[in-house]
């Protein structure tokens, strides 16, 4: 095995030399940040190699065991949030319009509060490898497993285009490599963590990356403030002097236009967060309930804490960006990389060469470790879903299932390089919204209602499932972002950016009628059984490593 | 998990007490970070010039202030569910598993 990842390691080099090539008119290389990339790649492939040596059943593939601990899982689940559409994507939204990149900011950490109340508990006594297991508790496998196989991989592929863009640019810029060789190369290193260390793997680079992009951030928001006295009022008035939009910036604005935008971003942020695979499949890590909601005490303190200093970076970007220094960083008039690139510039303004390498280096680790964890999670649900239980009737050996699940990694990668290359001019944080938008109208309501309404039948669950993705889906495809700006018609068909109010509640509308004019004997069955299914939920009895005396 | 099991349990005075009282004490924090964050919400959906607000002489608004805020309070909230979660309703827990031990 370890020759096939020192094989790859040469693929990627030879990846950095093709760059090379094609590296004249763009800047110059950046040494410092080349090393602290490769220490950094060196550091995660150590991990990976032992993670391989501990992964052997398909419950270490998966879950690392469920022995991580609340701390270590808070950390990952950070880590996972910290995406690079947060670091990178945020930042770069405060530089360009302000106070809306905030608003952003606040809607992905309230979804936090509601999942730690209303589903973490429940998730990690109902749950084993991944959130379908819930929904299928007392449901029919076969329907339960096809519907959110659609879901998860329709949220995991879209949020993988955000990262492997987020990804590109960033290789861009610090090696001048071309967007595509950076993709692909992020595509092989990805594959290489994920198949060879499983979660283990995937969970560890989560942490050390979350731990050095806190420190980094940290870092960085101390310079920015330490050159305003420490006043964050000192800072804005210097932003919104220099500011195209002047005040405007201190104020909800453009971005968000109209209102049933704004309610439908809200809802999409909040609830998607309780819809996305491979933030759920961190619940199944822990041993037990106690530790669950620790896990997420631990990652809504550093997320929140992270968006707070991301306010900073992003006014600070502002200020330092655009004053007369700061022109180096644009090429004819446009910021090198776009506005997604902010943070990355401000990083070598505050803290020169070095820092500029270590926040690359670091950025950079964030995606891969944020891409890993959707791949795992998108694999996950190909092969224990769809090939372990509804291909196989939950018959096939784990050795079967772990290699169909590297299968799939493989092939996932592969559509994320594709993808990656094709969307290369959205917006990361954006885009990440879209991914939201179907978590919440797709995963959402099924995994809510299979928890708390006991007359759920598969039927509902089934029908209204999809006409939530489908709604989400196809709204999001006639919206004007990609019916107008990507399909270049004049005007787009559905008014609105974000879909989520219509579909979420077209989901829960539909799930509640075909469930309540189910009368088959089956739909009687899987209501019977949901106090069962209350009793574990609340009290953990019979979960998978929970009962501990 | 069989019916005998399921009917001990739901019978036991104790469940009902964790119950009732985690889903009492977890809707009122959901409803409250809910209103807290669809209230923010619905400010810039209807009336954004709210958030323009000034605070005092300079170039400062309320909106910053108020993102953050939301931000803190969120935090704290799940440090207050947690404390009595991981206390109260664990308790409560195992000593439901203690009563049914005979039956797993």
């Amino acid at each position: 095995m370890f020759r096939i990842i020192t094989l790859l390691s040469l693929c990627a080099i030879a990846l950095f030399a093709a760059g090379d090539a094609s590296f004249e008119g763009k800047r110059d290389l950046n040494i410092s940040a080349i090393i602290m990339f490769f220490i950094f790649i060196a550091g995660t492939l150590g991990i990976t190699k032992w993670a391989a040596s501990k992964t052997k059943s398909a419950s270490d593939f998966y879950t690392a065991g469920g022995g991580i601990t609340g701390f270590q899982n808070g950390m990952a689940i950070a880590g996972d949030y910290m995406s690079a559409a947060s670091f990178l994507g945020i930042s770069g939204m405060i530089y360009l319009n302000g106070f809306d990149g905030l608003v952003y900011a606040v809607g992905f950490l309230v979804g936090w509060p509601v999942i730690l109340f209303l589903m973490a508990e429940k998730l990690r006594n109902l749950g084993k490898f991944t959130f379908t297991d819930i929904a299928a508790y007392r449901l029919s496998q076969k329907e339960i497993r096809i519907l959110a196989a659609f879901g998860s991989l329709s949220v995991v592929t879209l949020y993988l285009i955000a990262q492997m863009v987020g990804a590109g640019k960033l290789i861009q810029i610090l090696f001048g490599m071309d967007y595509e060789y950076a993709v692909i190369l992020v595509g092989v290193m990805m594959i290489v963590y994920v198949t060879f260390g499983g979660m283990l793997a995937t969970t560890w680079v989560q942490i050390i990356k979350a731990v050095l992009l806190l420190s980094g951030v940290t870092f960085m928001g101390f310079m920015v403030l330490a050159s305003f006295n420490f006043s964050f009022e000192t800072l804005a008035t210097k932003a919104v002097e220099i500011h195209d939009k002047g005040q405007s910036i201190m104020a909800p604005g453009g971005f968000i236009s109209d209102p049933i935008s704004a309610i439908s971003l809200g809802m999409a942020l909040m609830l998607g967060t309780a819809g996305l695979p491979h933030i759920l499949m961190r619940f199944f890590t822990v041993g037990n309930a106690k530790e669950a909601r620790k896990s997420v005490v631990y990652a809504t303190g550093f997320i929140g804490y992270f968006y707070l200093i991301i306010a900073v970076i992003g006014l600070g970007a502002i200020v330092f960006l655009n004053s007369p220094e700061g022109a180096v960083y644009f090429e004819n008039g446009k910021l090198i990389g776009g506005a997604n690139m902010a943070a990355i510039h401000l990083s070598h303004v505050v803290g020169g060469d070095i820092f500029l390498g270590f926040i690359s280096a670091v950025a950079f680790a964030t995606i891969l470790a944020v891409v890993s964890g959707l791949t795992l999670a998108g694999a996950s649900s190909i092969s224990h879903d769809i090939y372990a239980i509804v291909m196989k009737k939950g018959l096939a050996s784990e050795a079967d299932e772990i290699k169909v699940s590297k299968r799939s990694v493989i092939v996932i990668g592969i559509v994320g390089v594709i993808l990656g290359i094709a969307f290369e001019n959205q917006n990361i944080a954006f885009m990440v919204g879209l991914a939201f938008a179907i978590a919440a109208s797709a995963n959402f309501p099924i995994l809510f209602l299979s928890i708390y309404w006991s007359k759920l039948t598969t039927r509902g669950t089934f029908i209204g499932g999809f006409i939530g993705l489908l709604t989400a889906v196809i709204l999001v495809i006639l919206s004007p972002t990609v019916w107008v700006e990507i399909l270049h018609y004049p005007t787009a068909i559905f008014p609105y950016k974000h879909p989520a109010l219509f579909s979420v509640t077209a989901a829960f509308i539909s799930i509640w009628f075909f469930s309540i004019t189910d009368k088959s004997q089956r739909a009687q069955k899987e209501i019977e059984s949901y106090d069962a299914q209350n009793i574990r939920a609340e009290t953990g009895i019979g979960a998978d490593g929970a009962v501990d005396h | 998990m069989n019916d005998e099991l399921v009917k001990k349990i739901k019978a036991n005075p104790k469940y009902q007490e964790l119950t009732s009282k985690r889903n009492s004490f977890s809707l009122k924090l959901s409803i409250f970070v809910l209103t807290m964050f669809y209230g923010f919400v619905l400010v810039i959906a209807f009336d954004k010039e709210l958030l323009a607000v000034k605070l005092g002489e300079g170039v400062m608004t309320v909106s910053y202030p108020i993102g953050a805020a939301i931000i803190v309070i969120s935090f704290i909230t799940t440090l207050i569910y947690v404390r009595r979660a991981n206390t109260e309703f664990e308790d409560l827990t195992n000593s439901i598993k203690d009563d049914v031990k005979d039956l797993l």
